[in-house]
């Protein structure tokens, strides 16, 4: 048994090929590649598609659609996503950027799939041929996962109210301890109206951190009302243990950067 | 096993060859073509060692598959110098002491040249970031940085 | 750069070339091209690439091994076992006399630590050999491990190595090196303070950018040369030589320049096994780490516990010290032995004490064998030693350089294992460290010299 790659002009045709035993989606390469290196044999046939559309970029009012082959260097460039760059930089070095996508980053596990975290906070649609689902719907069954994801869909949020976060050991290159995105409305008087909170090497895959996100509803962001919400903010959390972390040590420094994410 | 036909153009020279399919690039220009500049470090995208210039973007050669790269234009370390004479990267890496084991410069030089060719006179924290993606073990980074920033002034000066 | 001229003026040469001016590096002009050759930029026709199956355990006996799947996979050339291996138990400083042999080249009967290798795998492309690696199926009964130095020398511990028969290296002079000068006790008794501390250290990888590996191409006449990235050429061949039966005629080492190495690549692991599957194959061989191997496999840096007790005057002498030292071997000895026997010269530091004591214990445990890294047996035991000192002037409400400078060894005092110091510039050091670290010290350490007593 060998590697090979199979190439595909459309979707669908890769669609048919991805369903054969042991065959895995190729797009930039920094997941599969890296997997089949490392000896992993499970690997033996890999597909890919050369379909335009999947590296497009569409940005229209607010709605905003990304093609599954756009790589983190495309999203950090492009001007009118200026509020995701910080999330397209988090991921790798620039080599990496240039060949991360979108598509691969939902399927990368824990430590990695920073820029997940930021779709997430955004509460992003997955698109495949079959479809649209929830992107925590789509993060909580990716493991059997046989469509290829076309693209994925959000409202760009405004600069004011997205932020993000990677804590990293290294800089300015470092693999997570953990990453953190928050989507936060606020009323004129400052206080939240509605948060939604992203967090990444938390669990196996990005999760929302629910309860913190309802503790911070009617609060304005200072040291003492977002208090409460810190307190909270482990709830449901099962953090991985790899050489960068302990999980203990992720549950006890995740308050505090979401504090300061919060504060800044 | 079945070959794959990968033709590309590498440091300006027109290259064809048989590989099988699922090689990756390092491979290929390293066990096919013979040219071993880039080098294997990781394997797994960690190390920046094996990077190279495909179609003027950095990429890594240790997790690109050959075969996608037919058609595109290939820079390595290996064709930096023109008629023997070292490009200004090279220079500056050599006088300024940014070298030691080795292992890591090609791949160095090769994320340097990206950012001196989109950016003139980049600043020390986009010398910084632009680097960020290549380990050096022999933890030489200060003189590496010195390099490149050095070599950015000697480009500037030459075009002006 | 400034060369300060002052210091031992009377035996400095004036008109030095070289010293104090810049010279380019020979091998720079070829690192910058991409020129420079490493081991792994030889490529042979026709050439195996080598994997190895591992065990999954820390301590286990090996019930038996079934590599038939595995031979039969496609593109598997060879499978190697124990059995091919004509001296498969070594030590690699045999060389010196320093036995047992207590390593296995490849697994016998058991494994004693997670990632001994057990079974070799050579195919023609390396997912073959990978696949392979795959198939071969070890039976293995755990056995209980023990990872801990002071677990290990508990009575009833887990045995790790049978060829010791004990959990730590016996030395000559019995369970630990020994250093023995003027009466400790005594020193203890004497003392205003005394001050006890533990140290410890877990082990360090080196992580060179280029992985430990080698090349073998076959000479054609029963000769095999190999490309090694290893930093010790002839160690490594005298070894091989050893484990393989074979003249050191026969075997044709290439070296050069090394990816990095930092000590990582002292130990005699890659070679003899990749020569054993050209000469068994007629083929040429490759065993290249994978990152992984890198990190996980090859030897660290010894973990190390270091226990001082010091007694020290409130006039900021030491009078006695006593160390006693751990180096975690890991499962096999390799240069273990060696590192705490250093460690145990190394342990009064650079200071002069009239009364010390010395105990330092080559430990086995079921961890990654440790072996050489950048000052080993030293860098641990200077840290614990380094923080002991400014534990001992804060004691003693002492300035932390005027400390050293009390105790400083000079030219002509006996250090505790009976060689006189010469040559000595650690008070020039550090008057100069005081001066560029704008870290004033009184007068009288400012005049002080390494040649001459009082002060």
């Amino acid at each position: 048994m060998t590697l090979a790659l199979q190439t595909f002009s459309t979707v669908k045709d890769a669609n048919m090929a991805l369903q054969a035993a042991g065959t895995r989606y190729l797009g930039g390469g920094t997941l599969v590649v890296r997997a089949a290196n490392e000896g992993d044999v499970s690997v033996s046939s890999l597909v890919r598609v050369t379909e335009p559309s999947l590296s497009a970029i569409a940005v229209s009012g607010g709605e905003t659609r990304l093609g599954a082959s756009v790589t983190m260097a495309a999203i950090a460039r492009h001007p009118e996503l200026a509020a995701l760059a910080p999330a397209a930089r988090a991921v790798g070095g620039p080599a990496i950027r240039n060949m991360a996508t979108v598509g691969g980053n939902l399927f990368a596990p824990a430590p990695y799939g920073d820029f997940t975290v930021a779709m997430l906070a955004l509460d992003a649609i997955v698109v495949t041929e079959d479809g649209q689902v929830p992107i925590q719907t789509f993060l909580a069954g990716r493991d059997a996962s046989r469509a290829i994801v076309t693209g994925i869909t959000f409202v760009l949020p405004r600069a004011e109210s997205f932020r993000f976060l990677k804590v990293a050991r290294v800089k300015p290159k470092g693999v997570s301890v953990l990453s953190i995105a928050t989507l936060l409305q606020r009323a004129a008087d400052g206080t939240v109206t509605s948060a939604r909170i992203a967090l990444g090497c938390m669990a196996d895959r990005p999760m929302r951190a629910r309860a913190a996100e309802r503790a911070l509803l009617g609060c304005r962001l200072t040291a003492e009302e977002i208090a409460p919400a810190l307190a909270v903010a482990g709830e449901g959390t099962s953090p991985i243990t790899d050489p960068i972390a302990s999980a203990w040590y992720r549950n006890e420094v995740l308050p505090v950067h979401l504090g300061r994410l919060l504060l800044a | 096993m079945a070959k794959v036909p990968v033709q590309f153009t590498l440091n300006g020279s027109e290259k064809a060859e048989f590989v099988d399919s699922g090689t990756t690039l390092l491979h290929a220009l390293r066990d096919k073509i013979g040219d071993t500049s880039p080098k294997g470090g990781c394997h797994q995208g960690t190390c920046g060692a094996c990077s190279v210039i495909i179609d003027g973007e950095l990429r890594l050669s240790c997790l690109t598959l050959a075969e996608t790269c037919n058609g595109a234009d290939i820079r390595t370390t290996s064709g930096l110098a023109e008629a023997g004479v070292l490009h200004p990267l090279q220079r500056a890496f050599l006088d300024a002491f940014a070298t030691q084991c080795g292992f890591c410069t090609p791949g160095m030089i090769m994320a340097a040249k990206v950012l001196l060719d989109h950016t003139a006179n980049p600043s020390r924290e986009e010398v910084v970031e632009a680097l960020s993606g290549n380990i050096c073990r022999c933890t030489g980074y200060e003189p590496i940085i010195q390099a490149v920033l050095t070599a950015a002034r000697a480009n500037s000066q030459n075009a002006a | 750069m400034e060369l300060r001229k002052s210091y031992f003026a009377d035996v400095r040469q004036n008109g030095l070339n070289e010293i104090g001016q810049p010279r380019p590096r020979l091998d720079s002009p070829g690192h910058v091209t991409g020129k420079t050759a490493y081991f792994a930029d030889r490529n042979f026709p026709g050439m195996l690439h080598l994997k190895m199956v591992r065990s999954p355990h820390h301590h286990a006996r090996i019930r038996s091994i079934d590599t038939s799947e595995a031979e039969k996979h496609p593109g598997v050339v060879k499978v190697l076992t124990a059995k091919d291996v004509p001296h498969n138990v070594y030590t690699i400083l045999i060389l010196i006399q320093i036995g047992p042999e207590d390593e296995t080249v490849l697994a016998d009967g058991k494994v004693r630590w997670k990632g001994e290798a057990v079974v070799a795998v050579l195919a023609e492309t390396e997912r073959a050999a990978q696949e392979a690696a795959a198939k071969v199926k070890v039976d293995y009964e755990v056995l209980p491990a023990v990872f801990d130095m002071e677990e290990a020398l508990k009575p009833g511990a887990p045995l790790v190595n049978e060829y010791h028969g004990q959990n730590y290296y016996l030395y000559d002079s019995g369970e630990c090196r020994k250093v023995r000068f003027g009466d400790v006790e005594a020193g203890f008794g004497q003392a205003d303070h005394i001050l006890e501390q533990s140290y410890q250290s877990s082990p360090i990888e080196h992580a060179p950018t280029e992985t430990t590996g080698c090349v073998v191409a076959p000479e054609g006449n029963d000769r095999f040369t190999c490309y090694t990235n290893t930093q010790a050429m002839f160690f490594t061949l005298d070894n091989a030589s050893i484990i393989l039966q074979m003249p050191g005629s026969k075997l044709h080492f290439v070296g050069g320049t090394v990816g990095g190495g930092f000590g990582g690549k002292v130990d005699v692991i890659v070679e003899p096994i990749a020569i054993l599957g050209a000469k068994l194959t007629g083929r040429p061989v490759c065993f290249i780490y994978s990152r992984e191997e890198e990190m996980q496999i090859s030897s660290p840096r010894a973990a190390e516990k270091v226990v001082i007790k010091d007694g020290v005057m409130m006039d900021g002498r030491i009078v006695a010290r006593k160390v006693t030292g751990y180096t975690d071997a890991g499962a096999y000895s390799r240069h273990s032995p060696y590192g705490a026997q250093k460690g145990a010269a190394h342990y009064p530091g650079p200071y002069t004490i009239p009364n010390v004591w010395i105990d330092t214990y080559c430990v086995y445990t079921n961890r990654t064998p440790s072996s050489a890294m950048r000052g080993f047996g030293v860098t641990i035991g200077d840290f614990a030693l380094e923080v002991q000192m400014d534990k001992l002037a804060r004691l003693i409400g002492m300035d932390p350089l005027e400390f050293r400078f009390v105790n400083a060894y000079r030219d002509g005092d006996m250090k505790a294992h009976r060689q006189p110091t010469e040559g000595a510039a650690l008070i020039e050091c550090m008057q100069e460290a005081s001066r560029a670290a704008n870290w004033p010290v009184a007068e009288k350490y400012m005049a002080m010299s390494s040649y001459t007593k009082g002060a």
